[in-house]
């Protein structure tokens, strides 16, 4: 069995009309046996920034705090907050730096640019090969029923809203045909000057 | 081959008080050399660390960090809380983990703090660390995280939580396959850490 699938955990990310929004599970595990149904996989780096870490729990935790160690260096020496596409270049490179002994985790990203308000949503490989859509991105050990139901249920300019009905039923109907995801849920919607933090109950079996 | 899921380590967190149980067999391959092992190591007035895993590493590491967290204190005049402690064990954990000589240790982390109350954290060989009610490592767990679900409240009192854990203990013996005969409890509450009656076959007839 995967590394990548040894805690389980999901994680999606979707662009709205000047929203966006990044949903986790709650479950953490050791294979088969649940330990903890209170262990989010997605983080806030910046005011509209937020980052998902799913895959092996130890490299979630050591990768989140080597991340948040440089995002703060970074801010205290240019002074100014971090653009959403400067924090993925940021954590591509962390990642690339163990490209022959790597984090197994595959990180989503998602946020309003706090310059210009643009919407970002980026994935990853697990040695920080990024991916830049227009839609949406998906991440975790149920990422193929994820793809499924977020192609399903995404429509472009989603009102924020309806931003958080859809991604909460794709990650939510996802999770339920996984084995190790699930357990509860946390949705974040991102808009301009309003951070919206919904748990969203789901099956607990 | 390792013998870290034939060993057994118990953990339950309730208002007042936080309680763990570690079995006390050291066993070689199939040899049993020892029953009466202490593997519940007192780091500090309120915290305790139980350890199970490969018989040097458990005292090495857990020795290391009781030393450094008593070096902290003298130090710096304060002690380092438990979920303080958790992150420093966490992060040589990991540390150790991606070097060429990891410790393969599970560990529970209970303490008690001033301001939070009793807490409990469960951390595997992989140094993931996560803050539960109440959990296991071992194959032990297969059979005690159902009685747990069951039984765990977070008002119990502290013979109530024993009687737990004494539930627990009499599944190990009657369902699981390797024998360990006697385990240690120690209980954390605001007036520090006292030592419960060991449990075994004896003592629960």
């Amino acid at each position: 069995m995967s590394i990548l699938a040894y805690n389980g955990g999901a994680v999606v990310a979707m662009k709205g009309q000047d929203c966006v929004a990044i949903a986790t599970d709650k479950r953490y595990g050791i294979q088969a046996q649940t330990v903890s149904t209170n262990f989010p996989k997605v983080y806030q780096m910046g005011p509209t920034l937020y980052v998902g870490l799913p895959g092996l729990a130890t490299d979630t935790q050591t990768v989140f705090q080597r991340l948040k160690f440089r995002m703060n260096l970074y801010e205290l020496k240019e002074n100014r907050i971090m653009r959403p596409k400067t924090f993925s270049a940021m954590l591509s490179n962390l990642l690339y730096e163990r490209r022959f002994g790597p984090y197994f985790i595959e990180p989503v990203i998602a946020g309003l640019d706090p310059y210009d308000n643009q919407p970002y949503v980026c994935n990853m490989d697990l040695i920080g090969c990024p991916n830049e859509p227009e839609d949406f991105v998906v991440s975790g050990t149920c990422s193929e029923q994820l793809y499924g139901m977020c192609e399903a249920l995404w429509e472009p300019n989603l009102k924020p809203d309806e931003l958080f009905e859809t991604i909460s039923q794709a990650l939510v109907n996802a999770a339920d045909r996984d084995a190790i995801s699930g357990w509860g849920a946390v949705v974040y919607i991102i808009e301009k000057d309003k951070i919206t933090e919904k748990h969203v109950k789901t099956r607990m079996d | 081959m390792s013998n870290i899921n034939l060993q057994c380590l118990l953990g339950i967190q309730c208002n007042d008080f936080v309680m763990i149980a570690a079995d006390q067999t050291n066993s070689h391959s199939i040899m049993v050399m020892k029953d009466d092992e202490e593997k519940i190591y007192k780091i500090s007035d309120r915290l305790v660390m139980g350890v199970i895993g490969d018989s040097g590493d458990t005292t090495q590491f857990a020795e290391y960090i009781a030393k450094n967290i008593q070096l902290y204190k003298m130090r710096n005049g304060y002690e380092l809380g438990p979920t303080a402690a958790a992150n420093f064990t966490r992060r040589n954990l990991a540390e150790y983990l991606r070097s060429s000589t990891p410790y393969f240790v599970n560990v529970l982390m209970a303490g008690y703090d001033k301001e939070n109350g009793p807490e409990l954290y469960f951390m595997d060989y992989l140094a993931s660390s996560v803050k539960v009610p109440f959990a296991c490592h071992g194959f032990g767990g297969y059979l005690s995280l159902s009685i747990m679900d069951r039984y765990h409240k977070k008002d119990a009192t502290e013979q109530e939580a024993y009687e737990i854990l004494k539930k627990c203990i009499t599944e190990v013996h009657k369902r699981l396959f390797v024998s360990l005969p006697n385990f240690q409890v120690t209980v954390v509450n605001r007036d520090g850490i006292k030592t419960l009656p060991v449990i075994n076959s004896a003592s629960l007839k």
